[in-house]
This record gives C-alpha cells, sequence and structure tokens, in this order.
C-alpha cells in the first residue's frame, strides 16, 4: 500500500488509517469525524491531502490543449490563479473533476484524484500526442496540505512574511513558510476559507508540523468527506461519473460553450436525470446505492452521497432523479433497509459558511 | 480496549449480561464501537418482538457507515433503550452502561454457552 510523506505524522497521532485510492490514509484521529468537521467549521483543521495526483501540463500548445481536454476556460485564467474543472470522456461523461491552476503563460499544474491518476495519466497522455505540449505526473514531487477554516487565515498569517490579504480565492503564491519554500493556494474543499500548501516531498512534516503548532487541528478523509458534502460540493465516484453528464446537475456552471473533447456527446444530450441535493424528512440517514421512489413507490432514481451533517444534524445528500422530480421542494422516498423514508428535493450546500 | 471478563460475547461484537430470571441485556463492544467510529444514529427493535438468535435486529449508524446488530440469543424483547435516540453517542461512550441497546427474555442455556467469553472473544479479534 502507498504512503504520502506525511504517513509517520498519522501514526503517531493515533489515527484510525484506512486504505483509500491505494493509499493508507487517516479517516480520522483521536477526536473522532464530528469533532473534526466541528472544528473547520469553528476554527481551522489541517488535512493531509498528498495522496492526489499533480500533473504538469507545459509547452506552447498548453493553453489550446487544456482548453480542449477541460469543460472550463482555462484560456480566462491569468497566471497565479486556479479554477475548478473538470475532463470530460467522448461519451458525455467525465474522466475526472480537477483544479487546475495556471503558473505561467505555458505552465499549468492539474491536481486531480488520486483515484483517477493512471485515468487522468493515460488520457491526458492519449490526448497530447502529436501537439506540442508536455504532460508530466509530479504526483510524487508534492506534498499538499490543506488548512481550512475560519481561523486558517489567522494562523497561516503568523507563519508567512507575506500579506495574505494579496492571495484571493483562488489564487495562488509562491512564499515561505517558516523558511520553507511552498506554493499557496487559497482553494479548498470544505466550504470554508482556507488554504492549499503545495510543499516538495522532504518539507511536507517540517510543513504539517509548523502548522499544528500554531493551533491547526488534524483532520482526517471522513471530515474531509461530511464537509465536502454539508458545502455541496461534489466527489468523484459519487455524484460524477465516467457515465454523468455535468450539464444536468447543478455544477453545469463549469461547462464552457467552446469546443471540447466529447462535446458532441455532451452537450446533446438529453437529461431524462437530474442530480439533486436531499433533506430527509423521515430520520434515516441516506446512503450510496440507496433506492430513490416516488409517492407510488416506484423507483426514480438512487442516492449517491448521504450523510448526517455533524454540524446541523439534519440527514442530507445526493441523489439523481427523474427530471420531472427534481423541482425544489419536490417530495420524494429513500428506500433505508427496505422502508420509505420521506425527503425533500432541496438546494445545495446544505449549509452556508 | 475493555472487554469486561462478566460478560458473554458474539463474534459479531455484541457482548450480552445475564441479569437472572431468564433476562439478557445486549450492547456492543467497546472494540466495536471504536471500529465504528462516531454513532450517530441508533435504530432499536420493538418491544414484544420475538427473535431469533443470529436475526438481524438493531442498525447502529455511524458517520461513514451503517452495521447490522444481530440477536446472540433467541426469545423477546422485552426492552429497548430508548435514552439512545436522543444521545447516540452514548454507545460510544459508554458501551457497557448507558450504552446498551436492548433487553431479550428467553435465551437458552445452549445459546448462552455458545458464546465467548472475554479471552475468547478478544482471541477472536486477532482472526478478523
Amino acid at each position: 500500500m502507498l504512503r504520502t510523506p506525511l504517513y509517520q505524522k498519522h501514526v503517531e497521532l493515533g489515527a484510525r488509517l484506512v486504505e483509500f485510492a491505494g493509499y493508507e490514509m487517516p479517516l480520522h484521529y483521536r477526536g473522532g469525524i464530528n469533532e473534526e468537521h466541528l472544528t473547520v467549521r469553528s476554527a481551522a483543521g489541517l488535512f493531509d491531502v498528498s495522496h492526489m495526483a499533480e500533473f504538469r501540463v507545459s509547452g506552447p500548445d498548453a493553453t489550446d490543449f487544456l482548453r480542449y481536454v477541460t469543460l472550463n476556460d482555462p484560456a480566462k485564467l491569468k497566471p497565479g490563479r486556479g479554477q475548478y474543472s473538470m475532463l470530460p470522456n467522448d461519451r458525455g461523461g467525465i474522466v475526472d473533476d480537477i483544479y487546475l491552476y495556471r503558473q505561467g503563460e505555458d505552465q499549468y499544474l492539474v491536481v486531480a484524484n488520486a483515484a483517477n491518476r493512471d485515468a487522468v495519466a493515460d488520457h491526458l497522455g492519449g490526448l497530447a500526442d502529436g501537439r506540442d505540449v508536455q504532460v508530466g505526473d509530479e504526483t510524487e514531487d508534492w506534498a499538499l496540505i490543506a488548512l481550512q477554516g475560519p481561523s486558517a487565515a489567522l494562523i497561516l498569517d503568523r507563519l508567512v512574511s507575506m500579506d495574505l490579504t494579496d492571495i484571493k480565492r483562488n489564487a495562488t503564491a509562491q512564499a515561505e513558510l517558516s523558511g520553507v519554500p511552498v506554493i499557496l493556494s487559497r482553494t479548498g474543499y470544505t466550504g470554508e476559507d482556507g488554504f492549499e500548501v503545495f510543499a516538495a516531498t522532504k518539507d511536507a512534516e517540517a510543513v504539517w508540523d509548523v502548522l499544528v503548532g500554531a493551533g491547526a487541528v488534524p483532520c482526517g478523509l471522513g471530515a474531509r468527506d461530511t464537509l465536502r458534502l454539508e458545502a455541496g460540493f461534489p466527489l468523484y465516484g459519487h455524484e460524477l461519473t465516467e457515465a454523468t453528464n455535468p450539464l444536468c446537475t447543478d455544477f453545469a456552471w463549469v461547462v464552457k460553450d467552446k469546443e471540447f473533447h466529447g462535446r458532441a456527446a455532451m452537450w446533446g444530450a438529453d437529461c431524462s436525470q437530474r442530480l439533486v441535493g436531499i433533506r430527509m424528512v423521515d430520520r434515516a440517514i441516506p446512503r450510496q446505492g440507496y433506492r430513490v421512489m416516488d409517492r407510488d413507490r416506484d423507483v426514480v432514481g438512487e442516492v449517491t452521497s448521504g450523510t448526517l451533517s455533524p454540524l446541523t444534524r439534519e440527514s442530507v445528500g445526493f441523489a439523481w432523479v427523474d427530471a420531472n422530480l427534481s423541482a425544489l421542494g419536490t417530495r420524494l422516498w429513500v428506500e433505508v433497509r427496505g422502508r420509505p423514508m420521506a425527503a425533500l428535493v432541496v438546494k445545495p450546500p446544505f449549509h452556508q459558511s | 480496549m475493555n472487554t469486561p471478563e462478566d460478560l458473554r460475547y458474539a463474534k459479531s461484537h455484541e457482548w450480552v449480561r445475564q441479569d437472572g430470571g431468564g433476562v439478557v441485556t445486549v450492547g456492543i463492544t467497546d472494540h466495536a464501537q471504536d471500529q465504528l467510529g462516531d454513532v450517530v444514529f441508533v435504530e432499536l427493535p420493538e418491544v414484544g418482538r420475538h427473535v431469533k438468535a443470529g436475526d438481524t435486529v438493531a442498525v447502529i449508524e455511524s458517520v461513514k457507515t451503517a452495521s447490522d446488530i444481530y440477536a446472540p440469543v433467541s426469545g423477546e424483547i422485552t426492552a429497548v433503550n430508548a435514552s439512545l435516540d436522543a444521545k447516540p453517542e452514548t454507545v460510544n461512550e459508554s458501551p457497557y452502561g448507558d450504552g446498551w441497546l436492548f433487553r431479550i427474555s428467553g435465551g437458552n442455556d445452549a445459546e448462552l454457552d455458545g458464546l465467548l467469553d472475554a479471552a475468547a472473544y478478544v482471541r477472536s479479534l486477532d482472526e478478523d
């Protein structure tokens, strides 16, 4: 099993380790998922996300290439800015959702899901063939540490020499964090203000220690999942897959009207189902794979993610449902252990920071 | 991890306390609650339901997953711990005390004898 450069830190902190995308990762530390979740909503949490994949895309054709292989528009990015995006396949679905950072005129960094590292490498490599562009896998070179929560800027401010108010949402900057060279990006996956810190693998432990020492609380993948869900963000393998058309979701804003790989299959597709947010009315927790039914108990969809929100104590989730039942306020039933439990279609986010 | 000597255990991580008069109290072990993580919802059986050893009678949901709880012995459900409805986290905080799940009346001696003692339960964890 693979380990991130912070594995030893997780062991020392008493993490419950689980296999995730081939990596041995912390599910939670001693405080548990709920406590870590609430810490990120009220103070600041620290996540090791070094398992995520990084690809450098560079060369004279880099911008044109990325305009073609991603759904958002990298030509609109100034150097030093980033955007959420997706990699379309040629069947109307997506290979992965990504974060794309423009680091220079023809220099980009793609951050992809760990589980999709090989698929993204193959996909980008194949489409780059014959173009004046290089795609390099830099996953092993980078440690990625996310500092998230309302206290994130306060904690970081004491450790860097620059003025953090200069780093706007989705912007990046080179910085020294207690003397260690890093790239700071004002991005995250929690719905809170925060930063993602890219550091050289050899500096991972130093960066982690200094942030923990400054008051950031280590948080695992469990809280990362409940936080992203509460914030209404999709997770590949759940809301987004190789068979799901983003135009049939609230994430359709990512898809810009330009030429892109697989456009014909995606653009013209009919959304017979739509991805919606759901909130349970009956007491039950929706889980991935649970069936969604209408008032006649006919199956009209399927849950993709769900949890009991640690903050609001409401059971919320995402589901694909027949398009005619996707309007806000529509009553649906989620089959939980054989019993239909009432739910409502609601608009994410389930919590607004 | 705490595994009291005076209880009997099922391999599926329930504990059983003999209360006398043919009644047993059932909960989940310290090991089980630790593995589950934060318990957020407990679905308990109806009082009066007749169950067979091995039946699924309750469900404990943690943040990450839903886990079935099995009846360690046969009999009738005579009581459930209704306080878990409002405070499911009690299962984490006090698995052998206030976090008990339900009581069964009628378990026969053969079923009780078939359960593990503390040492055998701890050994069974290594085989998982």
